[in-house]
């Protein structure tokens, strides 16, 4: 069987995989990060959303071994070590952007991704970011409101680059 | 999914090496077709050979007045691309309209033209610019590549490494999205090429094809209205759940007509 050596949340991990074994089965079946789900089959739902290497992707569609060698950052990584959450997590419990949560942290990591890409947001930018998210609630609305505020107060957080 | 040999080869050569001689091979890219063929055990390779981890066929550079897209660039960094915007703006974008940002992530310029959906987009792109498709052993223009539905020329385990597109004078493209999907219901790519107007259309048939009657009533120039006279046979066009054939018909027509109102 194949190893995988990665980063996962900052740290290294190595496991032994089958070449079928998906990544988002690696992170929940091996490695017991369980916050990323698996709501469809067919590549549409984005509740399995995780970033590999800084770009948001879905574990879903992606073998374990692909990700050789790549930063791989989940929900369970988002928030400080203290456990202060990630301005974009603090939005969503803000904004209430969450009913019944099963889509959230896919919604939240490509939340953090189109905030990263785009600086600053606007509404059509996010419900077009979203496009990959189904959040099976519909309660896109506070969604939308949430993302625009968490994408506001990464900016703020960010420090100016030094002159 | 059924179980398979992992094959990660670092170096073209070692890759064609891998897949060739060995019909139950597949080549994987970005994963975004192949992975779910495989979950529903569509597929049984015995080998998967994955070209993620060769540098040489990812990037995109400028070469006078042609663009070399490498097969394995995803569909983001051709979005993102100065060098494409400058180039070709309309490939640009349509490279933005593909599917959601988690496919276009991962999903790459070679994986979406091997795989030869009747609704994916860069097809369009390729037949509309007169594109010329590279691969381990020759070059075959982009009209001869795309053969039928989910069909190409490629031989078995004949790996692309790149895609040039000669730059055009105006293009654009316009399609008419599934709204689940984003996949193309229909759509259709104009340009101004040194071999005339083209106009390419995907999603209506089961393959990519030119529409020559709208590439004769344009050749006095990018009008809209130069159109207006044309009709479009829904015999033999796509049907499904989403659009009849007579409504892709239809279609064909007015996102025609809206890509040459974007170019012009
Ligand atoms: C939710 C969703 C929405 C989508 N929406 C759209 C859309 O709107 N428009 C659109 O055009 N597409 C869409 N796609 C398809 C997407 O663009 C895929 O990325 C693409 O079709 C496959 O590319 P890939 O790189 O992921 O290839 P893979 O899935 O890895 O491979 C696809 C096929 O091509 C072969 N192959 C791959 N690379 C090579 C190569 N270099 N040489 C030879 N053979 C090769 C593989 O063996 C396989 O048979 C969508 C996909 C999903 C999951
Ligand atoms: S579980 Fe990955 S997209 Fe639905
Ligand atoms: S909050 Fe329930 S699926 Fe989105």
């Amino acid at each position: 069987m194949p190893t995988v050596s990665l980063q996962v949340n900052g740290k290294s991990v190595s496991r032994e995989v089958e070449g079928r074994t998906l990544l988002v089965q690696l992170l929940r079946d091996h490695l017991g990060l369980t916050g990323t789900h698996v709501g469809c089959d067919t590549s549409q739902c984005g509740a399995c959303v995780v970033h590999v290497d800084g770009r948001s992707v879905k574990s879903c569609t992606m073998l374990a071994v692909q990700a050789e060698g790549a930063e791989v950052t989940t929900i369970e990584g988002l928030a400080a070590a203290d456990g202060t959450l990630h301005p974009m997590q603090a939005a969503f419990r803000e904004h209430h952007g969450l009913q019944c949560g099963f889509c959230t942290p896919g919604m939240v990591m490509s939340a953090v991704d189109l905030a990263q890409t785009h600086g600053q947001l606007d509404e059509t930018t996010v419900r077009e970011g979203l496009e990959g998210n189904i959040c099976r609630c519909t309660g896109y609305h506070n969604i939308v409101k949430a993302v625009l505020a968490g994408a506001e107060a990464m900016r703020a957080g960010v420090p100016k680059a030094a002159e | 999914m059924y179980a398979f040999e992992y094959h990660r080869p670092t170096t073209l050569a070692e890759a064609a090496q891998l897949a060739s001689g060995n019909e139950d091979a597949k080549i994987l890219a970005g994963g975004q077709t192949l992975i779910p063929t495989l979950k529903q055990r569509l597929a049984q390779p015995s080998d998967v050979v994955d070209l993620g981890g060769i540098a040489e066929l990812r990037g995109i550079c400028e070469d006078g007045d042609t663009l070399v897209i490498g097969a394995t660039t995803p569909h983001a960094e051709v979005a993102a691309s100065a060098v494409v915007r400058r180039l070709i703006p309309a490939l640009a974008k349509l490279a933005e309209g593909i599917g959601d940002a988690q496919v276009r992530n991962r999903g790459t310029l070679g994986g979406s033209i091997c795989n030869n959906d009747p609704s994916a987009d860069y097809p369009a792109a390729l037949v509309g610019l007169g594109a010329t498709v590279r691969t381990t052993t020759r070059k075959i223009a982009a009209e001869d590549f795309f053969t039928g539905m989910f069909e190409t020329a490629l031989e078995p385990n004949e790996i692309v490494t790149a895609v040039s597109f000669p730059r055009p004078g105006k293009a654009a493209y316009v399609k008419f999205p599934n709204p689940a999907s984003r996949y193309a219901t229909v759509g259709v790519f104009v340009a101004e090429t040194g071999g005339g107007v083209r106009v390419a259309v995907t999603g209506a048939a089961p393959s990519v094809y030119r529409w020559t009657e709208a590439e004769q009533a344009l050749s006095g120039g990018l009008n809209p209205a130069a159109l207006d006279g044309l009709t479009v046979d829904p015999d033999g066009l796509n049907a499904d759940i989403h659009a009849s054939a007579e409504y892709r018909a239809s279609l064909v027509k007015v996102m025609a007509k809206r890509a040459v109102a974007a170019s012009a």
